[in-house]
């Protein structure tokens, strides 16, 4: 089981890990653990592998600061779920191979700290209230997911996304 | 069929005919990357990637600007690790001083019109101000385009934003960003190129306020048309023209004319009201910097305004030129000496206090208000600090009586 860490909307990458935590200012310190150290403390103290994120509109706007998405990483996310995401966020996402999902309703059926289970590569998720279908992500982003992230993606198919002789006609 | 902008460009950089919705692959004309996350990119290039160079050096840029100089033993280390990589590359480097990212390769054309320019700092859609594509992206992306010379991305639909009239006295190009953050929110043009029509008229620097202020409603690029005469010396290619019946997503205008000065409240850069809803507000730090307004044109306004006069007891005003040619400039006509005398903190060219890193962290329950582009909860310090937003005329006329106040007032 997973539980869920609800968010409301416009989450900024500043609320995800402050720039003053960013690497550059404590070397040597994991990133995972300033995640969302300061908007939501009990995340930072609590957040176990598998947990999911669940969002409203615009999740990750901001910076373009990986390190955000990067401390989810390290911090072992199954998967963020928003209603939509900020473009650089959702970017640096799926190049780092976290699961990511835009799913218009989920947020409103969900309570913060409800356990679910959550099959990432289907995008099932299974709450006390019943069986959630999230929409699959666009064809190049699941072979991105699939390959564990756009360096073992552009290392194991030679091209980019979109290029001649890859995917990502979508 | 015509195409926008950001087509015509992307077109010219994948060396195909491309519109809004292809998926392409394109070759940057420059990337840029800062001190904050060169590391993190030389770290993904060479271990990573497995790339031991970059693909071509005369179209990197490297600047030292988030914190500079460094403050800590760790950051000039990071620092230290940022010029032996542009030296070992033969990247051309701007050290400490020069300057903010986005104001230096405006200042040194190497951004120019036409240009695809990918930067680690999502504020480059900055360089949409000289009619680029200018675009911020993650570590991973800027290792990627620096290893290979290559990036992809879907090819943006346009919004076309469409400005009337002029600014009347007090009003600048801050007001219209944050404007124009108020009427489309602050998602409201992600995945998108935003167009600004309207204003040949528009000085350099107020286009570069303007540009650096896209991303804050999610844009993927920002471009003002290369035309009029902020753009003196830059000549877009032959290949760049504006076409206003080429097909965009909407079209929104905006008039000028009764455009107040506006103000965004904390802690989001959409949560905009004009200036009379927050007036008296009591502010006990004033910023004037940041890649969004931080130059000359903006040091100017200040010391205008202030007039021989001190800022009030209590408040700092603190400046950040975003260049050392702001700097110069500012130092050789007077603007400086006008602005130390009247009680400001100046410091070195930079991005100063935007990220809460050094030069004027905010502390717990202080109220800023800055001519930054952020007012993240946390942004410049405490989270429990408020930051709002405003333009280089309400700084001036703020710092001179303690709280939010109207320019108009202090003329």
């Amino acid at each position: 089981m997973a539980r869920v860490w609800l968010f409301g909307d416009d989450v900024d990458t500043d609320q995800i890990v402050p720039g003053r935590y960013a690497p550059y200012m404590r070397p040597g310190e994991d990133v995972a653990q300033f995640a969302f150290i300061e908007a939501r403390p009990d995340f930072a103290s609590d957040a176990q592998p598998g947990d999911v994120i669940v969002a409203g509109e615009n999740f990750g706007c901001g910076s373009s600061r990986e390190y955000a998405p990067e401390a989810l990483r390290r911090r072992g996310i199954g998967a963020v779920i928003a209603r939509s995401f900020a473009r650089i966020f959702y970017r640096n996402a799926v190049n780092l191979g976290i699961p990511v999902f835009v799913s218009a309703t989920l947020a409103e059926s969900l309570a913060d700290g409800e356990q679910v289970t959550l099959d990432a590569g289907t995008g099932r998720l299974t709450s006390q209230s019943g069986s959630h279908e999230l929409p699959a992500p666009p064809a190049f982003v699941r072979e991105i997911l699939d390959a564990g992230g756009i360096v073992a993606y552009v290392r194991s198919t030679g091209h980019f996304p979109g290029e001649p002789g890859g995917g990502g006609q979508t | 069929m015509p195409q926008t902008i950001a087509e015509q460009i992307l077109s010219n950089a994948a060396g195909r005919r491309v519109e809004a919705g292809d998926l392409v692959v394109v070759s940057p004309d420059l990337v840029m990357t800062h001190d904050s996350l060169t590391p993190s990119i030389v770290r993904i290039m060479k271990e990573d990637l497995g790339i031991a160079r970059v693909f071509d050096p005369s179209r990197v840029a490297v600047v030292i600007d988030h914190v500079a100089p460094a403050s800590t033993v760790g950051t000039a280390n990071a620092q230290n690790e940022v010029r032996r990589f542009a030296r070992e590359q033969g990247i051309r480097l701007f050290d400490v001083g020069r300057g903010i990212c986005h104001q230096v390769l405006v200042e040194e054309h190497l951004a120019r019109p036409g240009m695809l320019i990918l930067g680690s700092d999502s504020h480059s859609t900055s360089y949409g101000a000289v009619g680029a594509f200018g675009s911020g992206m993650g570590s991973t992306d800027i290792a990627l385009a620096l290893g290979t010379g290559k990036t992809w991305l879907k090819v943006p639909e346009t919004i076309r934003l469409v400005f009337e009239g002029r600014f009347r006295a007090g009003v600048d190009a801050k007001d219209l960003a944050l404007r124009v953050g108020r009427e489309l929110t602050i998602a409201g043009a992600t995945y998108c190129a935003v167009e600004y029509h309207g204003l040949d008229w528009l000085d350099l620097p107020g286009r570069q306020t303007l540009a650096s202020m896209a991303v804050e409603i999610g844009a993927k690029a920002g471009i003002v048309p290369p035309t009029g005469a902020a753009l003196d010396g830059l000549a877009p290619p032959s290949w760049l023209a504006f076409d206003p019946s080429a097909p965009v997503s909407r079209e929104h205008r905006i008039d000028l004319s009764s455009l107040e000065p506006q103000v965004a409240l904390p802690h989001a850069v959409d949560n905009v009201v004009d200036l009379g809803e927050v007036a008296g507000k009591p502010v006990d730090v004033v910023f004037v910097g940041t890649c969004t307004n931080g130059r000359y044109a903006d040091l100017r306004i200040v010391a205008d305004l202030l007039n021989g006069r001190r800022i009030a007891p209590g408040v700092r005003l603190m400046v950040s030129p975003s260049s050392s040619l702001v700097f110069e400039r500012a130092a050789s006509d007077g603007t400086l000496a006008r602005l130390v005398a009247a009680g400001a903190t100046v410091t070195a060219p930079g991005c100063g206090p935007c990220m809460g890193r050094h030069q004027g962290t905010l502390g717990d329950e202080e109220v800023c208000l800055s001519t930054g582009n952020r007012n993240f909860k946390g942004r410049m310090g405490s989270p429990s600090a408020q930051i709002y937003l405003a333009s280089p005329h309400v700084a001036a006329a703020t710092a001179i009586t303690g709280s939010i106040t109207h320019p108009a007032e202090v003329i």
